[in-house]
């Protein structure tokens, strides 16, 4: 590649930093001369970021400075991130290169925290580059100034781009990128990506998709991955758990591995995992190294105390969750220690890249597995790594919520023509398939709900003028929208105040003047009775009780917490790395790299019952304790899990099997009951092959789903997304509960008077992909057809005993809400008659 | 009208309620959420909120346009049942002033059957402070039948003369349970035996856990019972075993 791409100021620029331009910022640069969007796949510390600018930074340095209103000015380049604290990092590291070669260039962010004159200056006299998220394009775009802004647009830059596709987020985006591609229709897009498994995805969604049979993409620069990562798993002499998830028998290993590196990373799955392994850490902490804790419900001074630290230098560990997963600098870390399960290749390989910023140096990591079947998971995650294969989900369908909300935002920034719209839409990888009475479907429910029943034409929020175009009945419509624009709906979460005590005798806790820790989740609270005890903030607080919307804890005077905090892994398994423990089960040769705990383990099961095989699907049956027990081996994740054991349960009933309950989690499902499973089975009073059959997803599906609550919540969300119901805001007094109250009952309305409606097909898309992960569960239907093994065995099997375990622990589902009630009226009959 | 038939198929036999004493005064409390007293052939249910979905709409918030519908059909059912010669509304029937006046026609239509042969009265709420327009029936502010008072807001106070066998609605009381780790939260009855207030009746009303302070003006704490909501069957408890939200 020509390094005359680059103008001299560059070069003096590289030069005086004792660098040169690396070829692929230079073939990017060329490529963005000839007017290509491009895709640049490269790991970690390869200068993906500054190669993403520096096109812009070269053409705005030919362009020179243009006064405020004259001709070419506006915004030249979009850089658009996934997390506002990235806007902001990368804005900061690119003043640096800009001041130093005193390019004529303004740079600016804007984002949700940025002061509400500073956006409005921003909309009068843009920067060159300016640096925001996708709900500020979102917000950008509902304004009839976008229109000018961004007129003379030259560049996307989009950053993580793998990690934007496959959320709503990544829909709203393409959304917006087709819109900005109608407003300046040159505009060429760069996506800056880690790599991943089907980058044709990615390529696909830079572009422009003029053609409904072919799939257009854009051009790629691909950066080999830099030294193999060296990772190993941790081979501890303690005895290995049979189920959990706190890795709490290898502490004492994790200490020592931080001891022999300058900084570690810890990663950890869930918050509450970090809770647990940070108070471990400090409980052994004697030589008392700096430790930190990093999590997304921290409170923010507290996140932003520990992110300076670490880039300072000044911390030896930071225990963190996904919320350090992406982007920002964190100094030389040079060991990164993956606690728990990975749940995914492409997972792994992206927390494994945060250590050691340089891409010639092998990054090393550590992969803690906290129970057996976890172990399995880490050899077949270390496997992938070997190979370098990935397992980045494929690219979503466009969400039918998501366009509603898009669609109001049009017809705020100007009149909607809707062939024209439709077309634009339809120009975008995600929204391709969409077809036109889906989309009138869509606009009737954003003008006045799309009910079956016409009653609210009236009120409509879109009218049809005579000119066949469609506006905003109200200015004051445009104002609501910018108020609920995005589509991250976040689950209720109440404040965690730290208070005095009641248990030291008074009758009301003190609540004033009680410091912040930070916020949970309400579900969370929900299941807890004053006086129990639970980690938050790396120390165990006792709940007090519930004010308004905040959480009332106070100092226990414990070190065990009472509440098993582990809330189940927040991933499911990757399709991909389940297929990988299967094939390792059912292959006793590829033992020899196993620990030599799960070796017996595994030998015994052999022994004892059947492994189970890679295609097919192992059911064990045994009685224990009075009750019989049912478990299956389908490794397809918690998701899936969850749905087949609730549908299982639901049909096992009808049979007549008398099932009582069930457990789900990554690697198994168990259902139990009175009736004699085995017998059942074996006689063929009830068969197998019938029990899991694929009509499973239909009738009995439906059933379920009428009073799931797991619909209900994703109701919520696509009803919020869309627009129906509005989102609600810091210092409202509508609480999250309420919300949900409403919502619920707005899905009990719908689901029995229109069934059809736009917003349940919404709800189900998302059902299918996400809560309830339908999807991967007819996969599994389909795979294991013909192939169900059954054993039956007069005792537990070792493979079961995890599972057996988690009873308890994890929520156990199956007795219908009624039933609960009866029995805890029951009681109170017993209370009355003693 | 197959939506009626099938109600009436519910309640082929006599629907039976939990009997309870209010204010001296032996009333019955039907799963349904309405009240019922055998002796006067009177029948109390509380806000209806009807035309709520309209009264959003107007708002620009296009909540699904069946609650009416929906709340309708569930008052036929229950007036088929009871067949009551007497019935009151105990306020917040329409979810606003302009409510009743833009009840669409078949729905005016059917409240008009329902009110066929039958004494009915509105009492007013915050909500619906007037009489509702072209519409029969008697507006009152609050009436009393026997021991018993119907209004709209009970009167904060405890334990006064004015408040015993008071019969309200206004709060949509709702409790919550929890047994094995989970919890159930239903529309509800609270009273202590001299006052009650009932569920909202309405398709898309929400409603507020007693346990919230709002009700501690109006019940000494710990101090009352609840009747939830369930199917075909109301779940008795006493205050102490119920939980806040």
């Amino acid at each position: 590649m020509d390094a005359a791409l680059l103008p001299n100021r560059f070069q003096s620029w590289f030069a005086s930093r004792g660098w040169a331009a690396r070829p692929h910022q230079l073939q990017l640069i060329d490529h963005l001369a000839q007017g290509h969007s491009t895709l640049l796949i490269a790991p970690t510390g390869a200068g993906k970021t500054l190669a993403g600018f520096l096109p812009s930074l070269v053409e705005l340095d030919l362009r020179g400075k243009v006064k405020p209103g004259q001709a070419g000015g506006g915004v030249h380049t979009l850089y658009i991130s996934p997390l506002k604290a990235l806007a902001v990092d990368i804005a900061r590291n690119l003043e640096a290169p800009v001041n130093e070669m005193g390019l004529p260039i303004k740079l600016e962010t804007r984002t949700g925290d940025t002061p509400s004159h500073k956006r409005q200056r921003q909309k009068l006299n843009p920067p060159d580059i300016l640096l925001t998220t996708p709900e500020q394009i979102a917000l950008l775009l509902s304004d009839p100034i976008s229109a000018r802004l961004f007129a003379s647009l030259k560049t996307v830059i989009l950053d993580e781009l793998h990690a934007l596709v496959t959320s709503k987020r990544g829909d709203l985006l393409s959304l917006g990128l087709a819109r900005l591609r109608r407003i300046a229709p040159k505009l060429r897009t760069i996506g800056l990506s880690a790599t991943v498994a089907k980058p044709d995805d990615l390529r696909a969604y830079l572009v422009d998709q003029p053609d409904v049979n072919r799939r257009a993409l854009s051009h790629v620069v691909e950066v080999s991955g830099g030294a193999m990562p060296e990772i190993s798993i941790l081979d501890s002499d303690q005895r290995l758990p049979w189920s959990g998830h706190s890795s709490r028998y290898a502490i004492g290993d994790i200490y020592e591995l931080i001891k022999a590196h300058n900084v570690s990373l810890l990663f950890v799955n869930t918050r509450s995992q970090a809770e647990m392994v940070f108070q471990e850490l400090w409980r052994i902490n004697e030589d008392t190294l700096p430790i930190a804790l990093h999590h997304g419900s921290l409170d923010v001074g507290q996140r932003r105390k520990v992110e300076a630290a670490m880039s300072s230098g000044a911390l030896r560990a930071v225990v963190a969750t996904s919320s350090l997963d992406m982007g920002i600098d964190w100094g030389d870390i040079d060991l990164v220690v993956n606690i728990g399960a990975p749940k995914g290749a492409s997972r792994l390989a992206q927390r494994i890249g945060r250590a050691n910023h340089r891409m010639d140096e092998p990054s090393k990591a550590v992969l803690i597995p906290s129970n057996r079947f976890e172990v399995l998971e880490c050899q077949a995650a270390l496997a992938a790594s070997k190979r370098g294969d990935q397992d980045t989900p494929p690219l979503r369908k466009g969400a039918l919520d998501v366009l509603a909300q898009h669609v109001m935002g049009l017809a705020c920034a100007e009149p909607l023509d809707l062939t024209a719209t439709f077309d634009e839409i339809r120009s975008s990888e995600t929204y391709r398939y969409l077809d036109w009475e889906t989309f009138e479907r869509v606009v009737d429910f954003v003008a006045t709900g799309g009910y079956a029943l016409k009653s609210y034409d009236q009120y409509a929020k879109l009218k049809k003028g005579k000119d066949g175009l469609w506006r905003i009945s109200h200015p004051k419509l445009a104002q609501q929208y910018r108020l609920n624009v995005g589509t991250i709906v976040e689950a209720p979460k109440l404040k965690v105040r730290l208070v005095r005590s009641k248990a030291d005798g008074r009758r009301t806790p003190v609540g004033r003047g009680g410091r912040i820790l930070g916020e949970i989740e309400e579900y969370f609270v929900d299941q807890m009775v004053p006086g129990d005890t639970f980690l938050f903030g790396g120390e165990v607080v006792r709940f007090e009780a519930i004010r308004e919307n905040e959480t009332y804890v106070s100092r226990a005077k414990t070190d065990n917490p009472m509440i098993p905090s582990y809330m189940g892994g927040k991933f499911p398994l990757s399709t991909y790395l389940a297929d990988g423990v299967r094939a390792m089960l059912a292959n006793p040769k590829s033992w020899k790299h196993l620990p030599i705990q799960v070796r017996e383990w595994l030998e015994i099961q052999k022994a004892k019952s059947v492994l189970p095989a890679r295609d097919g699907l192992l059911v064990e049956t045994f009685p224990r304790s009075n009750k019989h027990y049912m478990v299956c081996y389908p490794f397809e994740g918690r998701l899936a899990h969850q749905t087949l054991g609730m549908l299982l349960t639901k049909r096992l009933e009808r049979l007549g099997a008398r099932p009582m309950g069930f457990v789900a989690n990554d690697y198994a499902l168990s259902v139990w009951g009175l009736g004699d499973l085995s017998l059942l089975f074996s006689s063929g009073r009830i068969s197998l092959d019938a029990l899991f059959e694929e009509d499973i997803l239909g009738d009995d599906l439906d059933a379920w789903l009428a009073d799931s609550s797991l619909m209900k919540r994703t109701f919520r969300n696509c009803a919020v997304i869309a627009g129906l119901i509005e989102r609600r805001h810091p210092g409202q007094e509508k609480t999250g509960r309420q919300v949900t109250v409403s919502s619920d009952l707005i899905y009990d309305v719908l689901r029995m008077h229109e069934p059809d409606h736009i917003l349940l097909k919404a709800t189900w898309a998302d059902a299918a992909e996400g809560l309830l992960d339908i999807s991967r569960l007819g996969e599994l239907l389909a795979r294991v057809r013909g192939r169900i093994t059954h054993s039956v065995l007069t005792r537990v099997s070792p493979l079961a005993v995890p599972i057996l375990l988690e009873i308890g622990k994890e929520p156990v589902y199956g007795e219908a809400m009624d039933s609960l009630l009866e029995d805890a009226a029951e009681d109170l009959v017993q209370e009355a008659m003693a | 009208m197959n939506v009626l038939t099938s109600h009436l198929r519910k309640y082929e036999t006599a629907p039976v309620c939990h009997d309870i004493q209010v204010n001296g005064q032996l009333v019955g409390l039907h799963d349904s959420g309405v009240l019922w007293w055998p002796e006067e052939s009177l029948l109390v249910v509380a806000d209806l909120h009807l035309e709520k979905g309209s009264s959003y709409a107007r708002r620009g918030v296009m909540l699904p346009p069946y609650d009416t519908g929906a709340t309708l059909e569930k008052l036929a059912g229950v007036m088929d049942a009871f067949d009551p010669a007497r019935v009151i509304c105990l306020g917040d029937s329409f979810h606003d002033a302009d409510g009743s006046d833009r009840l669409p026609a078949p729905y005016r239509a059917m409240l008009t059957t329902l009110q066929l042969g039958r004494e009915w009265i509105w009492v007013t709420g915050n909500h619906d402070p007037v009489a509702p327009v072209r519409l029969c029936g008697e507006t009152v502010d609050e009436i009393a039948v026997g021991p018993l008072k119907f209004r709209h807001e009970p009167v904060e106070e405890i334990g006064t003369k004015g408040t015993a066998g008071e019969i309200c609605g206004h709060l949509h009381p709702v409790a919550r349970v929890r047994r094995f780790g989970r919890s159930i939260r239903r529309s509800c009855f609270i009273t202590d035996g001299t006052r009650l207030v009932l569920p909202a009746f309405g398709a898309l009303t929400g409603g507020l856990n007693v346990a919230d302070r709002a009700y501690s003006t109006l019940f000494t704490r710990r101090q009352f019972s609840v009747f939830m909501l369930g199917n075909d069957r109301l779940y008795p408890f006493t205050a102490s075993r119920l939980v806040g939200d």
